[in-house]
Order: C-alpha cells, then sequence, then structure tokens
C-alpha cells in the first residue's frame, strides 16, 4: 500500500519509465506555459498533447475517476460563476461584441465570451492531465529528488518527501482522535449544529496537534542522528538517471515555456484575438 | 522570547505541517449553508503552526499542503496555493516574538494574535489570490474578488475562533509543574 | 583488556527546564565488544544517560553538564553529532518516528544519501544493513506495511548500513509484544557475537532481555547507578525490586519460596538455573503449602458469584470484520468471532500485534463497521448505533492516553463528555468527584494535564470514560510501556473498579498480565478465535501459545524443572503470594 491516496498507479507505461525529472519539468513546462499564455490555438495544442499523452501513459480514465469527477464539477461551476459574474469580459477582452442570444438582465452570450470561456476551459485541459499524469506515474519517493535535481533546496525537497511520509499516519491518527472523543460524546459529525461542531472539533484537534509537536520533536532528533542538514548537498537513492528520451522530454519543456512567450510578442498582448 | 528551532526541525514542522494541512483540507471540511464553500480549519491549523514554528514553517507548509490538496484534487490553482502560503507567512511573521511556548497567552497577545489572522487572510484572499487569478488566469475582476470575500469570511471566522482556543489551551498545557501542590 | 570505547566519569547533567539534575556523578565505562543492559525504573535518568554518550545532549537537548564524557576518545559536545554518530548509531524508542523514508530501502539509505555517498553504491551496502538486521526481504515496503517489530529493524539496520560499531538502544522492547521482543533480543545478540558490535541497551523488561545473554547490568536509579554488575550477580543481589525492577520471575517464585538464588546458580534464565535440591522441594512445599487449588478455586468462586444470573453484557456472533487497505483491496481482520462478556467479569483479550484484538475493541465501539454476524451490548442489537449511543454503553480506553486529552485541567476533560450529552452542572460535579476519588485523582484535580505522569494520565482518560457510567470498560494495552511499579500500582486500581462492579476488558498481548488480573481470556490468532478459557490452561498448553505466538513465563519452565504437574498450580500461588506481598508493602508504605 503505497499511498494509495496520491494516485500513483502501478504499471509498465512508457512515461512510467522516464526519469521523474524529466517528467517533473514537462509537469511544470505545462503549468507555467499554461500561466503565462493565454493564446487559445496554443492551449488547445497543450491540452490536445496532454491527452494524447493520456492515452499512450497506460494509465486508464478508471485510475482516476474520483479526482476526475472533482475536477468536472470544479471546472463547470467556474463556467459557471464567471459567467454569471462577468457575462461581458469576452466583449471587454476583445474589444468586439457579436451577440449570439439575448439572455435576462446583463447576461446575454456573445460569441467573445464563449471564445474567453473556451480559452478558460482549454487551460484546465492543457494542464490537469499533465499533472495528474506526473502524480500517476512517479513513485513518490521519487518526487523529493526530482525536485532537488531542478535545483530546488534539499532540506524543502525532503519536507515534501515528509509530508508524503506522514499523511497516513496523521490520517490514522485523525481518525482514531476523533472516533474516540464521538464515543464519550462530542458529536463532529453532519448531525450537530454548526457551533457544537466547531467545538468539538477543538477537542479532536488539540489532541492531535499535542501528538504532532512530539512527533516533530522525535522526527527531528531522529534526523538530526542520522545526519540530516550536515552537508550542501545531498545524494538520493531513488532517482532514474536521465536518458536521452529524458533529455527530449525535457526540451519540449523548455519549448511549452518559450512558446507563450514568444506568442506574448507576436499577438502584442495575452490574447490570440480572432475577433478583428 | 520565542524559541527558536533549528533548521532540521523546521524542515520537519514543515512536512508534518503541510500532513496535517492536508489531511484536515481533505477529510475535515465542514459544509456550510452556501453552496461549494465549506469551512476550512486547516487554516486555523496553519496559524497555530506558524506562531509557534515561525513564518517559513507556516509559508511552506501551507504553500506545500494547499499544493497536494490540489495536486490529488482540483488540479493546480497556483494562486490560491500561494495565498495559503502567504497567509502562513504573514501570521507567523507578525507573532515574530511571542512566548506561548513557555505557558503565556494574555488578552493582549489573543487580540494581537486575531488582528494578525484577520490581517493575513485580507492579504491572502483579498490580494494574492484574486490578484493572482487577475493575472494568470485572467479571470473576471469581480467574480475572483467575490470568491476572495467569500474565503476571507469564512477563513477569518473559523482560524480566528479555532486558533485562539487551541493557542490559549496550548498555552495553558505549557505552565510548570513546580508550583503544584496536592489538594487535600 | 581492551580500551575503553564510552566513558562516563563524574558526569552530572540538568536539564535546562528543570530545577534537579536529573543524573549525578555517573560513572560508567563500556569497552569495545561489550553487551550491556542499563535497567530502571521510568525517570530514572536511563534515557537522559543515553543522549549524553550519543550526542543529542548538549546539540538536541540543552542544559548544563559537568564531568566527562568520552566517545572513542572525543567528547560528543565538541564534535558534531555526526561525527559520533559514526561510531554509535542509536535507536530511538519510537520507530515510527524514525522511520523517514516512503520506503525500508530508503529509510537504510537515508544517512548515506546525507553523507552523499553516490547512488550506485548504496543498493549493496542498503542490502547486506538489511540482511544483518532481518529485513532483507521487505525493502520495497511503505512503513504503513510494518509491524512494530519490523519498523525497528528498518531502524538497526539505518544505523548498521555505516558500519557503526556501537549499537545504542532506548527501549528497544517497549512497543512489541513478547514474541517480537524475543526475536528483537536474538537479533541483538547474533549482532554482538557474529558481528562484534558493542550493545549497550535501555530497558526495563529485564526477563526479557536476559533471553540472551548480557555482560553486565547496570541499574539506575534517581539519575544514580545503583549496580553495575554481572547479571548473576545483580539478580541475587535483591537489589531490583528495591529499585522497581520486576526481577525474571522465577527469580522472585524462588525467594517467595524461602530459597532464594545465588550469583553462582546462573540465575539469568528459568530454563539454565542451576537448582539445587533444597530449592526443588522448598518450591514444591510452597505450592503445597497454598491451598490444594488455591488460586484457581477462588477465581472460579468469583466468577460463579458474578456471572451467576448478572446476564450478558457483550455478545458477539459470528463477527467479521473487513478492512480496505487499498482502492479495490481489503483484508479481513475478523473471521467467526463468537463470544460472550458476562456482566461483573475481567476478561482478557489475548494475542499478539496484528492478531485483531484490537479491532476487536474497534469493532464493538463502532469505530469498525462489522462486515457480517451480530453484536448486542446488553439485550440489545447495537449494529444500527452511533459512535455516541455505543460510548453509553461501553467506555474505550486508547492505549495513547493524548489521544484523548484535549483539555488542560483535569476536571474540564471529565466535564467535558458529560456537557456533550447535556448532563446538568449539579450531576457533573456529582460525577466528577466519584470517577476522581475512584481513580485515585482527586489530588490532582486541580492540576493541569500536562504535568501529570503516563500512568496519571491514562488514569484521568479512564475517569473520564468512567464519569459517562458504562456497563462495559475496554482498555488497550493498559500497562504499555510502563515499568513495574507503575504497572502493578495500575492494575491494582483496575483491579478495585472491577470489584466495584465495572465489567472489564483487557486487551494485552502480555501473558502474565492475563494470568494475574483476567477471570477468561480469548485468545485471538491472525484473526481467528483459537481459545476461550482460565488463562492458566491457556499458560500450560505451550502448543496453544506457540499457535497465538505468545510466550510462556519463566514460572512455567520453574513448575517443569521442580516436577509439578499442574504448572498452573504455582502460577496461582505465585499470583496470590505476590497480592500478598504488595499488599503489606501498601500497608506499610
Amino acid at each position: 500500500m503505497s499511498s494509495p491516496l496520491l494516485g500513483y498507479v502501478d504499471r509498465e507505461g512508457p512515461l512510467h519509465a522516464l526519469s521523474g525529472v524529466s517528467k517533473l519539468a514537462l509537469a511544470l513546462g505545462v503549468v507555467l506555459g499554461a500561466m503565462i499564455g493565454f493564446d487559445v490555438r496554443y492551449l488547445a495544442a497543450v491540452a490536445a498533447g496532454s491527452l494524447v499523452l493520456w492515452a499512450v501513459s497506460g494509465v486508464r480514465l478508471r485510475d482516476l475517476s474520483v479526482v476526475l469527477w472533482l475536477i468536472t464539477i470544479f471546472m463547470v461551476l467556474n463556467n459557471i460563476g464567471i459567467f454569471l459574474f462577468a457575462p461581458g469580459y469576452g466583449t471587454e477582452l476583445f474589444g468586439t461584441r457579436h451577440l449570439l442570444l439575448d439572455g435576462p438582465w446583463h447576461w446575454d452570450v456573445t460569441s467573445e465570451q464563449l471564445f474567453y470561456q473556451l480559452a478558460v476551459t482549454l487551460k484546465y485541459f492543457a494542464v490537469l492531465p499533465a499533472v495528474l499524469l506526473f502524480v500517476a506515474t512517479t513513485r513518490p519517493p521519487e518526487f523529493a529528488s526530482s525536485l532537488a535535481r531542478l535545483g530546488v533546496p534539499y532540506r524543502f525537497a525532503y519536507a515534501v518527501s515528509l509530508a508524503l511520509r506522514y499523511i497516513p499516519d496523521v490520517q490514522r491518527e485523525f481518525r482514531t482522535i476523533s472516533q474516540a472523543q464521538q464515543a464519550r460524546g462530542l458529536d463532529t459529525s453532519r448531525g450537530a449544529g454548526l457551533r457544537t461542531r466547531v467545538r468539538n472539533l477543538s477537542s479532536v484537534l488539540m489532541p492531535l496537534l499535542l501528538g504532532t509537536f512530539d512527533r516533530i520533536e522525535s522526527v527531528s532528533a531522529a534526523m538530526e542522528l542520522r545526519g540530516f542538514g550536515r552537508g550542501r548537498r545531498r545524494t538520493w537513492l531513488v532517482s532514474t538517471p536521465v536518458r536521452g528520451r529524458d533529455v527530449l522530454v525535457m526540451l519540449i519543456a523548455v519549448m511549452l515555456l518559450a512558446v507563450p512567450v514568444a506568442l506574448l510578442v507576436v499577438n502584442g498582448g495575452r490574447y490570440w484575438n480572432p475577433f478583428v | 522570547m520565542t524559541r527558536s528551532h533549528s533548521p532540521v526541525t523546521q524542515v520537519v514542522a514543515i512536512g508534518i505541517g503541510a500532513a496535517l494541512f492536508f489531511v484536515l483540507g481533505r477529510f475535515a471540511a465542514i459544509p456550510t449553508p452556501i453552496p461549494n464553500t465549506s469551512i476550512n480549519i486547516q487554516y486555523a491549523i496553519l496559524a497555530v503552526f506558524a506562531v509557534l514554528y515561525g513564518p517559513f514553517v507556516g509559508a511552506l507548509a501551507g504553500f506545500i499542503g494547499h499544493l497536494l490538496i490540489d495536486v490529488t484534487g482540483y488540479g493546480i490553482w497556483i494562486s490560491w496555493e500561494l495565498a495559503s502560503g502567504v497567509f502562513g507567512l504573514v501570521v507567523g511573521a507578525l507573532l515574530l516574538k511571542n512566548a506561548i511556548a513557555d505557558g503565556e497567552f494574555g488578552t493582549s497577545l489573543a487580540i494581537r494574535l486575531n488582528l494578525s489572522i484577520l490581517l493575513a487572510n485580507g492579504v491572502a484572499w483579498l490580494l494574492i489570490a484574486p490578484l493572482g487569478d487577475v493575472l494568470i488566469y485572467s479571470e473576471p475582476a469581480n467574480k475572483v474578488w467575490a470568491q476572495g470575500a467569500l474565503a476571507f469570511v469564512a477563513n477569518s471566522v473559523t482560524a480566528c475562533i479555532l486558533a485562539t482556543i487551541i493557542l490559549s489551551v496550548y498555552a495553558r498545557t505549557r505552565t510548570r509543574s513546580g508550583s503544584l501542590s496536592r489538594d487535600q | 583488556m581492551t580500551a575503553p570505547l564510552l566513558e562516563l566519569r563524574g558526569y552530572t547533567f540538568q536539564y535546562r527546564a528543570q530545577a534537579e539534575p536529573t543524573l549525578h556523578d555517573i560513572d560508567l565505562t563500556v569497552r569495545r565488544g561489550e553487551k550491556i543492559a542499563i535497567v530502571g525504573a521510568s525517570g530514572s535518568g536511563k534515557s537522559t544517560l543515553l543522549h549524553a554518550l550519543d550526542g543529542l545532549i548538549p546539540h538536541h537537548f540543552r542544559g548544563t553538564a559537568s564531568g566527562t564524557v568520552r566517545v572513542a576518545g572525543n567528547d560528543p559536545a565538541q564534535v558534531p553529532l555526526v561525527e559520533t554518530a559514526t561510531v554509535i548509531g542509536t535507536v530511538l524508542q519510537d520507530s515510527n518516528s524514525q522511520f523517514v523514508g516512503l520506503t525500508v530501502a530508503e529509510d537504510i539509505a537515508f544517512s548515506l544519501e546525507n553523507q552523499q555517498v553516490p547512488r550506485a553504491e548504496m543498493p549493496s551496502r542498503i542490502r547486506r544493513a538489511a540482511e544483518l538486521a532481518g529485513i532483507g526481504d521487505r525493502l520495497e515496503d511503505a512503513p504503513q506495511a510494518l509491524s512494530g517489530g519490523q519498523k525497528q529493524r528498518v531502524a538497526i539496520a539505518g544505523v548498521l548500513v555505516d558500519d557503526v560499531e556501537v549499537l545504542l538502544l532506548d527501549e528497544p522492547l517497549a512497543n512489541l509484544d513478547p514474541a517480537s521482543g524475543r526475536a528483537a533480543v536474538e537479533l541483538l545478540d547474533d549482532l554482538h557475537r557474529d558481528h562484534g558490535r558493542t550493545i549497550v541497551m535501555v530497558e526495563h523488561r529485564l526477563e526479557d532481555v536476559l533471553h540472551r545473554d548480557v555482560d553486565r547490568v547496570v541499574l539506575m536509579s534517581d539519575g544514580r547507578i545503583i549496580a553495575d554488575a554481572a547479571p548473576d550477580q545483580v539478580l541475587a543481589s535483591g537489589l531490583l525490586e528495591e529499585h522497581g525492577i520486576r526481577p525474571p520471575l522465577h527469580v522472585t517464585a524462588l525467594r517467595y519460596a524461602g530459597a532464594p538464588v545465588t550469583a553462582a546458580q546462573r540465575p539469568s534464565r528459568s530454563t539454565d538455573i542451576a537448582l539445587t535440591t533444597q530449592q526443588v522441594e522448598a518450591v514444591r512445599a510452597w505450592v503445597e503449602e497454598g491451598s490444594p487449588d488455591d488460586g484457581s478455586a477462588d477465581a472460579q468462586r468469583s466468577r460463579d458469584e458474578r456471572s451467576g444470573d448478572a446476564g450478558i453484557a457483550l455478545d458477539l456472533r459470528d463477527v467479521r470484520c473487513e478492512i480496505p487497505v487499498g482502492p479495490d483491496r481489503s483484508s479481513v481482520v475478523l473471521e467467526g468471532i463468537t463470544a460472550q462478556v458476562r456482566r461483573g467479569e475481567m476478561l482478557g483479550v489475548l494475542g499478539s500485534n496484528g492478531a485483531g484484538k484490537s479491532t476487536l475493541a474497534r469493532v464493538i465501539c463502532g469505530f469498525e463497521s462489522l462486515s457480517g454476524g451480530e453484536l448486542r451490548i446488553g439485550a440489545a442489537d447495537a449494529r444500527g448505533w452511533s459512535l455516541a449511543e455505543r460510548g453509553e454503553h461501553i467506555g474505550f480506553v486508547l492505549q495513547e492516553p493524548g489521544q484523548m486529552l484535549s483539555r488542560p485541567l483535569v476536571t474540564e476533560e471529565i466535564a467535558l463528555g458529560l456537557r456533550a450529552r447535556g448532563i446538568g452542572e449539579d450531576e457533573i460535579a456529582r460525577r466528577t468527584t466519584m470517577v476522581l476519588e475512584a481513580c485515585g485523582l482527586a489530588p490532582f484535580r486541580s492540576w493541569p494535564v500536562s504535568a501529570l505522569s503516563h500512568g496519571q494520565k491514562k488514569r484521568v482518560t479512564i475517569a473520564c470514560v468512567l464519569a459517562l457510567e458504562p456497563e462495559v470498560l475496554i482498555l488497550d494495552e493498559p500497562t504499555a510501556g510502563q515499568d513495574f511499579a507503575h504497572y502493578t500500582e495500575f492494575m491494582d486500581f483496575l483491579r478495585t473498579l472491577h470489584a466495584a462492579g465495572t465489567t472489564v476488558l483487557l486487551i494485552t498481548h502480555d501473558m502474565h498480565l492475563a494470568l494475574e488480573y483476567a477471570d477468561r481470556v480469548l485468545v485471538l490468532s491472525q484473526g481467528h478465535l483459537l481459545a476461550d478459557e482460565d488463562p492458566a490452561v491457556v499458560l500450560t498448553d505451550p502448543a496453544l501459545s506457540a499457535r497465538a505466538d505468545l510466550v510462556t513465563t519463566g514460572l512455567y519452565d520453574l513448575a517443569r524443572r521442580c516436577g509439578i504437574e499442574d504448572p498452573h498450580r504455582l502460577v496461582h500461588r505465585f499470583v496470590a503470594e505476590d497480592r500478598e506481598v504488595r499488599a503489606a508493602q501498601g500497608d506499610a508504605g
């Protein structure tokens, strides 16, 4: 049971074979690239690329179905939110107004708004599969070493590893404590009123926190004894060496970052405007 | 006087703090009557960590914890993850000198704590998160500002109440036992 | 004689936060290749002594020290922690906290990574260390998949990977069941004998430590060294009892029989001790001297009295429990458990770690859901009850008291559950006074919980649970990690509660505990119920103990070697005399 929670899917696949560094670089390239770029053509290309990657990765939709549902709901809600709050935002951005549907009050549907919201949605499609695939195809022990190899200070990288290490423990502890307190009548479930719940929750958090402070003390004593933090660098047992195809992947990552920057210049702004 | 923690202890506090943030954010959210908004108790815990272990730990525990929640759930949304980090940073920085670990938690410190949490929440949810959404994701300003305001109110209320309760109880658990005598 | 490897001379240490020194004027020498057990009650300063050697004092714990410390010629206070760590490998008490990697291999590699050993060199060194520690077949496992004993082996491998000369172990047996404890003692002995490691362990479970030879036993009390001699001499000296350490049971039994051991008899192990004819006779006479079926008749009588028409408190029929362990997988932790608990009983649930005994308690309390069978509390079917509803009938005391304590003051903690149930303030005050009295906490009623000892905290959790007036009290490993004095004090307290009419369920892996205190035991192994018997019967059935992975005590061997046909008679005689002696001490004190 290697953290089923984080969704690593233990299976042979081309992405699984890649080094964690190059996968992390690719995921970062996609995230940062899609952060900078708002050109629909670029986003569409990245989204398509992400989907292709998913298809070849050997990870099935079913493996991550829960997460995908959450994301879909979030995406739909966000789109509705944008429309409710700012139905004219597309017009504002692109400077034109092609009315498609005359809605109540300011809720008119325009091509510009749809186009803008298409860009927002594509952003999701570009970023999310890449991140999920990184998580699904990289063993958690390789997260930290990959971060460190990308230049993140190792102390910080190791903190990420410690978080992954202690999530299952904290989860079990939280469950036990809250059950024990519920057995004493301190209800924190849906049944109780909001005020009672918050108060009872503090009776769960207190033992959890005090236990956590003790754990921090003993874990850090153990780590100091075993020489953590002695040098300016450290090596990592779990780190797949970088090979030819990893270099290729990292080049793609750099390109993913370079293209939107170039597009900023070409388009004279973040948007590619098909309406003028 | 704040106890200084060794760099290794800080690393561990970041890691385990992030794990706590993750578990509470993932499994202990309280739904509110307002749809799609829940009371996030993890910010109360983050405030406690920032106060006891300093701004650096607060910032990174919040950032990593939120990142892990998003990576395994809603997907990366960098502006809000940053905001969680900023919240921890600001609370920690405003309460740099405190003696809670030595058992001192008076009214003035409680007021300072609550003001710091309010200010930190303001910076995080009324400034960093919406600004990031506008700059990075080019979302409409009034929408993100409304979301930010909602998060500001919900997180301020829970973080203020829970962090005050927790830290005052914590301070009382730190009283020295030397002066105690048995009741007859 | 080889040169001293570890040396303390006139060493005194006081923690910054404390008013008194924890260690006074300690002189101790450990030579290369020695194996030493440091024993002492809680608070005797034995863990502090370890940390003076491994450098955590002063690098992690601060305070003022005087005198000298030398580790391979260096002062650990003057050199960096890691330099001391190249000589000494420390295995801390909490092996879960020491496990920082995401897999076994990664955790063993931790120190190598910090020394920037090239990655290519690591696997062979990891494998060698893992095999030395007997954990070579679990290299890819996550910590959550390992038992306490396995995690400890990982911790040992994690320091062996550095080729340290000395292994320092802080209470290595505290969190292990007796069978894994013995395996750990055997492992340490192999490392000492076959691989030349110097071993220093701090422990209060002396009988288990002596399962294999040690060169010296160092007895500590109140921060001073009381005795430092060969184990046989320390056992014969009678100093152990005086300073809160339980000697091996056979040694105590011989003393009760009026034929105490001498150092020349090699009394460390019940199987090896050179018994004299007089001693054998004395033991036989001592057993006869008690009424023919002394203890068991007593127990039988009290059982009959209590269970007569008192009725059934808990009724389990064909209980099954399946717990998910992954996205699509689950494991069956309990299967086909049928048992009854009668009102007023003191029942033991016995089994090794992972046998399913804690799960059984959790199922009864509703922490885990039943995946088959029936569970009745009193006469009612409890399957649809909420946690809070079950909590009104069943009080569950977790092993770790810290997991239940959330208020700063004892009285606030007790009132918490009562307020949540909407009980009036007058009634709360009445019940609080009552449970404080019953739990011996009245003198501490206005104390902050944090100022209490571990055992006292445990009493507070019991008080909280008792205040809700449950019919059944379930305790998970009530004495885990407590030294002998606290153990007996706590168990005698439980017996008082029981005498006052509470039904008590003791969950434990300690056979002697069940023997001394339970009327009846359920023996669990791998989720199945192996036996539902008188504890003495379980003890005298070696096949059953072996199947349940339990460890028989030295009393059993002593009985056999003295030619006593029913070993449980010796056991009952021992338990009865033990009680008298303690009662007498209690009166005197």
